[in-house]
Parts: structure tokens; C-alpha cells; sequence
């Protein structure tokens, strides 16, 4: 217990007197959490449209003033023949080329109904199909405004009508922040838990000073209860700083019980420190630590539900998110702060987190040797 | 103790692969003594002394460290050894004095004894006045000299020093082998190796390593007899020469 007293010291004295971890530790979390939420937004607006217009009818215009009036769309222009069109989506200015057919009134009052052109440019896959949804959407309610105005007149049939509404549970505003706050802050802590002990770790292997250590009679567990208790430490101290930006930057407060998110935070950053000292034992140098953490990163975020859901991933990719520790803090922060859910609803995944955490430790702990 | 011998290695070797890097040494050295361990750079050198401190494990043969094996008890030995490394391995971003209190804190020293042993240290090498500053702001002969302190800070039966006074001054040098020599008398014994063939001359027994076996071991005037030669310099030249071996 004394030997840990020592290192505890030594580890702390070093992180408070480092500018640069002071900085990393709680600058950047709170600055991402400012910045990113704002920016990575998955909502499409400003899709920009150009119109074809070959009919210039009373009845064109109407949909025209309909479809700018949704705020969804931004008329870049107005043309009178297609390749002028197909030249704005060519020099990236247009998204969604839409072409009205000369005759379009007289067809569809005549034939009740009438066809439209649209193009879109599906570089952007996402932006692409959900402009289109919206511009087919918005169609399809004028279709049935000019149909209700022609109700009036008896000789038509009567239009079957079939009202949907919807209510959305948990996040009524679907506010996007509330969705993307908490699942930031969940990548944040696992870059301070496992890549800030991994990087501490080398460091002490390419200055030599471990050597040093490893010739005194300190235990393996001493050692490495005293590089992993600071870092856990300050897992939760950035979590409480994101929950403090969360709170006053987006007014978010867990909808459940703090108590929880902290009680899977601490299983959940035992996991991430033995991946950060398992890091640790096959990297040398720094920059190797680094390009592991950077390789491990993008996997964990981009397999793990931060931007896109994993219910829509294929199913190989969705085996790949069962070994994710960030998957399962993602989908538990996001479950307590916006649903409520409580310690026994998360007990599954944290009963996985903890698994995660013997196995990594485990195997940091085997391979990490005092004697080669 | 085995008879006064602190040190007693039988055979010793270590392959890395194909490769033999301590081929079959054996050697003894007494309480007391101050151990010359010489060679070429890529001799074996450092892995003969990694083995003796427990930092790395033997393929074959015997070695017995402050009469503990270095097989079964590498732990005790640690507890009865002082090392630096040709690395400098002090914490740069800690101070002088919290250097001494960490390294004696993890070889079980009382606090009572941390600060006496402290204050002993910073008179012995005058830094009283820059023991709360950070040891990378100190110069490199007084980071050396401090290194070694430390290094016998909890008083250990034995001390390893690997090249320690590799890019210092001669007279940070003559300093430090008055330290050498203080600890010496004080019956830590001294294993070191070096480069410096005037430093070879003040060991009491020098051995000399050629690829990885132990060509020559006896007290420098001896040595100098034996082949014929005026000074260490030309022993070694005489010896190294027959190295196939490249240097790394």
C-alpha cells in the first residue's frame, strides 16, 4: 500500500505539473462538446434546388411557392431548358434538378393526372435521398390540396383519405444535440481512458525511466494500479465536466439517474484503461501508441452508433459493434440521459463492460513484463 | 553470501535467436570491490548486466546476485541492488527532491529516513540550493552524479552502473569516481562499465569483454603485465581488435 502511495505521488504531481495533459484533459472535451454538436448535424437544409419550368401555369407556380416555403430548399435557379439546369448541378451549385413538362395544368386538369422530372445529384448519398423525400413529400401534399379544391366540383370521385399522425417519444423536439451531447461525451472519456494512459505509459518506456523501475522491487500491480488510478480518476472528472457543459451549453439533464451513468462510467473506464495498457505493452515509442489509438478510434466511432445507428449497419458490421466497448457506453449514456432508463434496464451491458474490462486487464497485465 | 562473493556468475549466457549475445561467462566479485566490466559496444556488456539485475532472464548457466539466484528470486535481488542505466532515468519532471523521495518510497524507506537520507545526499553533492528545482533545468554532470545517489539511496548491497559517465566532463568524472570510491568504502560494491580506459585503471578488477565472452579478468596491473602494454588502453586495443563482431 505504501509502494502505491509513492506512485500515486509521483503520477499525479507529473500530470498537474504537465501544461499540455492539463490542456488535453479538460480543454478539449469541453471544446468539442461546443463545437461538435453544433456542426455535426445530420438534419438536411439548404438543399439546393433548380426548376425546370416548361409550363409557366398558374398551377406551377403554386408548387414552386409551396416547395421554397417548406425552408428545406434554396432556389439557385429558375431555367428554361435542362442542360442549363444539368450545368449548376455539374459545377456542384444544384443538388436536385426538378422538371416541370410543358402542358403540365392542361394534362393534369384534363387527366387528373401529371408527371414530373426529378434529378438528383447523389454524390452525397444521405443528402440526396432525403431531399428527395422531402421534395416528393411536399408534391404529393400539394396533389392533394389542388384535389380537395377540385372536391368541390361533384362529377369527381370522392378521395379516400388516410390521416397519420405521429408522436415521438423520449426526445419530443428530436432535438439532434440531445441525441449526439451525451454520445460525444462517451467518446471523449475513452480517448482520456485509454489513450492517455497508453501514451503515459510509453513515454516512461522511451525515456528509459521505466527501466528504472523495473530493476526496484515494485510489484506488477503496484505499478500498474499506480498508472491506471490516476487516469480513472480523471475519466470521471471529464465526465463530470461534460455533463456540466451539457447542462449549461445545451440545458441537458439526465432524464435518468445520474447515479447510473456514473456507476457505468467506472466499470466502463477499467475497460478502457486495460485497452490503454494493453496498448501500452506491444507499442515502443509514442508515435506507434498513437497510430494504434488513431486506428482503434476510428473503428470505435464509426462501429459505434455515434453518427450513424447500428441497427442499419449489415450484419458482419453489427458483430463488429458486440466488441465495442464504445457501442455499449454510447447506447447506455443516451438511454439514462434522454429515456431514463435505470440501473436494471443497462445491467446487460454493463455486465458486458465489465467483462471487457477482466479481459483486457488480464491480458495487459500477462503481457506486461518486468523481465524480457 | 557465498565466501564474500556478492556476485557470482557461472556460465551465463543469453541468445537472442541465432544470436549469442553473453556467451558462457563466468566471474565472481567480492564485497567491496569496484568491478571494471569493459568491452566494445555490442560486447555483451549490457545484457550480461541486465541479466544480473533480474531485467532480463538467462537462456543458460548460473548466476547468484547478493546470494540470491537470478532465476528464482529476482525480487530479492532488486531489493538488494542500485542501478543506472546508460540511459539517464531519473524523472526529469519531478524535482531533486521528489526524485529521492519516489525512489526511496518504492524501496520501503521510512519518511523519517527519506528525509535524513536526503538531506545527507543534497549536502554530499552541495545542490541544497536546487533541490526544489526539476531535474531536466540541471546540468548533465550534476543529472549523473544525482542518478548515482540515487541509485544507492536505500543503501543497496550492490550497485550496477552502466556506462555512467558516458558525455560527461573529466572533472565531473574525477568527481564521480570519488563517489564511486566513498560508496566502495562504505562495502557497496561497485560493478560498472565504461569506455574510458583512465576510469578501467581505478577499478580493482577489470574484466574485458570480446563477442560475448570474457577475454580478459584480472586487476589492471596484472593485465598490463599479461599482455605486455603500458597502459589499459593498449590492453583493450590488443583485445578488441580480435572482435568479428560489428559494433552496433
Amino acid at each position: 500500500m505504501r509502494t502505491l502511495k509513492f506512485l500515486l505521488q509521483k503520477e499525479f504531481r507529473q500530470i498537474f505539473r504537465d501544461p499540455s495533459i492539463i490542456r488535453m484533459i479538460l480543454v478539449m472535451p469541453v471544446i468539442q462538446l461546443i463545437l461538435l454538436p453544433l456542426a455535426a448535424n445530420f438534419e438536411v437544409k439548404n438543399i439546393h434546388l433548380a426548376i425546370v419550368d416548361h409550363d409557366h401555369s398558374s398551377y406551377t407556380r403554386q408548387m414552386i411557392n409551396k416547395i421554397t416555403a417548406s425552408g428545406y430548399f434554396q432556389l439557385v435557379g429558375v431555367n428554361s431548358n435542362y442542360t442549363d439546369a444539368m450545368h449548376l448541378v455539374e459545377k456542384d451549385e444544384a443538388d436536385i434538378i426538378l422538371e416541370i413538362p410543358a402542358q403540365f395544368e392542361r394534362t393534369l386538369v384534363k387527366e387528373s393526372e401529371a408527371p414530373v422530372f426529378m434529378a438528383v445529384n447523389a454524390i452525397n448519398g444521405t443528402k440526396a435521398n432525403l431531399g428527395a423525400a422531402y421534395l416528393q413529400n411536399i408534391i404529393r401534399n400539394y396533389n392533394q390540396d389542388v384535389r380537395l379544391q377540385w372536391l368541390q366540383m361533384p362529377h369527381l370521385n370522392d378521395q379516400p383519405r388516410i390521416e397519420i399522425t405521429t408522436a415521438s417519444w423520449y426526445n419530443p423536439h428530436m432535438s439532434y444535440q440531445l441525441f449526439m451531447v451525451p454520445g460525444i461525451l462517451a467518446v471523449l472519456l475513452t480517448m482520456v481512458g485509454a489513450f492517455m494512459t497508453s501514451l503515459n505509459i510509453v513515454k516512461e518506456k522511451e525515456i528509459g525511466t521505466i527501466e528504472q523501475v523495473n530493476v526496484t522491487p515494485i510489484k506488477k500491480y503496484h505499478f500498474i494500479l499506480g498508472k491506471l488510478i490516476p487516469f480513472w480518476i480523471l475519466g470521471l472528472i471529464v465526465l463530470t465536466l461534460g455533463m456540466l457543459v451539457a447542462r449549461i451549453v445545451y440545458g441537458i439533464t439526465p432524464y435518468g439517474n445520474m447515479v447510473t451513468i456514473y456507476v457505468f462510467a467506472m466499470v466502463y473506464l477499467l475497460a478502457v484503461l486495460g485497452l490503454g495498457l494493453l496498448v501500452s505493452t506491444y507499442a515502443n515509442t509514442q508515435q506507434q501508441s498513437m497510430l494504434i489509438a488513431f486506428f482503434l478510434m476510428m473503428i470505435f466511432v464509426l462501429l459505434g452508433g455515434l453518427y450513424t445507428s447500428i441497427d442499419s449497419m449489415p450484419d458482419w458490421a453489427k458483430t463488429i459493434t458486440k466488441f465495442n466497448p464504445v457501442a455499449y457506453f454510447i447506447s447506455v449514456i443516451r438511454m439514462v440521459v434522454i429515456k431514463g432508463s435505470t440501473l436494471a434496464d443497462i445491467s446487460r451491458q454493463l455486465l458486458t463492460v465489465a467483462g471487457f474490462a477482466i479481459f483486457l486487464n488480464g491480458w495487459a497485465v500477462l503481457n506486461y513484463k518486468k523481465r524480457m | 553470501m557465498t565466501n564474500g562473493k556478492v556476485i557470482t556468475a557461472n556460465k551465463l549466457t543469453k541468445k537472442f535467436g541465432d544470436f549469442i549475445a553473453t556467451n558462457a561467462i563466468s566471474f565472481e566479485v567480492s564485497k567491496g570491490e569496484i568491478f571494471g566490466f569493459l568491452g566494445a559496444n555490442g560486447a555483451g556488456k549490457t545484457t550480461a548486466m541486465r541479466m544480473l539485475c533480474g531485467l532480463s532472464l538467462p537462456t543458460s548457466g548460473e548466476a547468484t546476485v547478493a546470494g540470491y539466484d537470478v532465476y528464482t528470486s529476482p525480487d530479492k535481488i532488486k531489493q538488494s541492488i542500485g542501478y543506472m542505466s546508460q540511459k539517464f532515468s531519473l524523472y526529469e519532471d519531478l524535482t531533486v527532491k521528489e526524485n529521492m523521495r519516489f525512489y526511496g518510497g518504492i524501496y520501503g524507506l521510512s519518511d523519517e529516513r527519506i528525509k535524513q537520507k536526503t538531506q545527507d545526499v543534497l549536502q554530499q553533492l552541495h545542490m541544497e540550493a536546487s533541490q526544489n528545482k526539476l531535474v531536466k533545468s540541471l546540468p548533465l554532470g550534476w543529472k549523473q552524479k544525482l542518478a548515482f545517489s540515487v541509485a544507492i539511496f536505500h543503501e543497496p548491497a550492490i550497485v550496477f552502473l552502466d556506462e555512467p559517465t558516458g558525455g560527461v566532463d573529466p572533472v565531473t568524472r574525477r568527481e564521480f569516481w570519488e563517489m564511486i570510491y566513498a560508496a566502495a568504502q562504505n562495502g557497496t560494491t561497485v560493478f560498472v562499465t565504461t569506455h574510458y580506459m583512465d576510469e578501467a585503471e581505478y577499478c580493482n578488477r577489470v574484466s574485458i569483454m570480446v563477442d560475448g565472452k570474457i577475454e580478459a579478468l584480472d586487476t589492471p596491473i596484472n593485465l598490463k603485465k599479461q599482455f605486455n602494454a603500458n597502459s589499459m588502453d593498449e590492453v583493450f586495443l590488443q583485445l578488441a581488435r580480435k572482435a568479428v563482431r560489428q559494433a552496433d
